[in-house]
């Protein structure tokens, strides 16, 4: 049982060390220009790198058949999240829409 | 009003307070089966507390529940964690001149949830002071939805349904976020680069897809505006 004690702490210092790297570095190197432009682009491309595969393989497989609830539910998230701007009404609608095609895409195939 | 400390605190924990709906799902499922994979409540908690980090707090229950070395354990952990030092990077030019005990507090708090949120808006409309202080309110909202969630995942148990598919709301969260958001044509190109090699990185282990999707839309950004 203290084992996972012993996991848990070391883990969260290096997590913690990970996440204070360049917050840490950054102080005393001066950022190149480059990297302060590329560095930009990291919310958008990580947070695509977490969305795609959760729409296209959520078993691990990809899984591109028209018919995927989680893709059509993600498309119609994305029309709300880009009309409203609210996060609440994305998550609510996209649940919702996701449910809905899970249900009748379960009636279909029956 | 907008160059008061507590203005920008509690600007910042308003915005992160919607993606609670998205998190508390997650701290509940992971409540249920750290639980399942026999640790104490006291150990499922602390975890949510001293890792912090949901995605590898899944992983470490997993392995857990299948005898998995401790060593094993904490570098699986490390490797999927390390997506953090991206966003530690990108959020650096923001944090320039703190002291040393804002810049651990505030990298306590570098999670995906709160990471987004607060350089989203410090990327699109920097406030001109205290942008430490929205970035805290967020991280504290967040904090205190995945200490609850889990909380209540572990008292709760087995009657939260797991067939619900509940795990899609965090695809809804960083959809609410990014999509508004894509706007010009680097940025919608370094998206779309990320996504395609996501797939195409989708084997790796570890979640080390992630950071390679993140540096190729990083990349092809960088391209596409050096053109344009």
């Amino acid at each position: 049982m203290s084992l996972i004690w012993l996991v848990m702490i070391c883990l969260g210092i290096l997590t913690f060390l990970t996440r204070l790297s360049f917050i840490g570095l950054f102080q005393r190197w001066k950022i190149p220009d480059l990297v302060k432009r590329g560095l930009r682009y990291v919310p958008v491309a990580a947070l695509t790198a977490i969305i795609v595969p959760e729409l296209l393989m959520p078993d691990g497989v990809l899984n591109l058949n028209p018919l995927n609830p989680r893709l059509l539910a993600g498309l119609l998230a994305a029309g709300v999240a880009i009309r409203t701007r609210s996060v609440t009404w994305t998550i609510a609608l996209g649940m919702i829409a996701f449910w809905a095609l899970r249900w009748l895409l379960g009636l279909l195939s029956m | 009003m907008q160059n008061q400390p507590s203005f920008q605190f509690f600007s910042g924990a308003r915005a992160e307070l919607p993606l609670l709906l998205g998190v508390a799902p997650f701290g509940m499922i992971y409540g249920i089966l750290a639980l399942e994979a026999g640790l104490s409540p006291l150990a499922a908690q602390a975890m949510s507390a001293i890792v912090f980090a949901g995605s590898s707090q899944f992983m470490l229950v997993k392995l857990m529940g299948i005898g998995t070395p401790a060593l094993v354990m904490i570098f699986t952990g490390f490797v999927i964690n390390l997506r953090h030092a991206l966003y530690s990077a990108s959020i650096a030019p923001h944090t320039l001149g703190l002291n040393r005990l804002w810049k651990g507090v505030l990298a306590y708090f570098l999670t995906d949830e709160a990471y987004a949120v607060a350089v989203l808006h410090f990327n699109a409309d920097s406030p001109p002071q205290f942008k430490h202080y929205y970035f805290l309110g967020a991280g504290l909202t967040l904090w205190g939805g995945w200490q609850l969630s889990t909380a209540i995942g572990i008292f709760l148990g087995a009657q939260i349904p797991l067939g619900w598919g509940l795990d899609f709301t965090l695809a809804l969260t960083f959809i609410a976020l990014v999509f508004p958001v894509l706007r010009d044509r680097p940025t919608l190109f370094a998206a779309f680069a990320a996504g395609l090699t996501s797939i195409l990185a989708g084997g790796l282990p570890y979640k080390l897809g992630l950071v390679a999707a993140a540096l190729v839309g990083i990349v092809t950004g960088l391209l596409v505006e050096r053109k344009s």
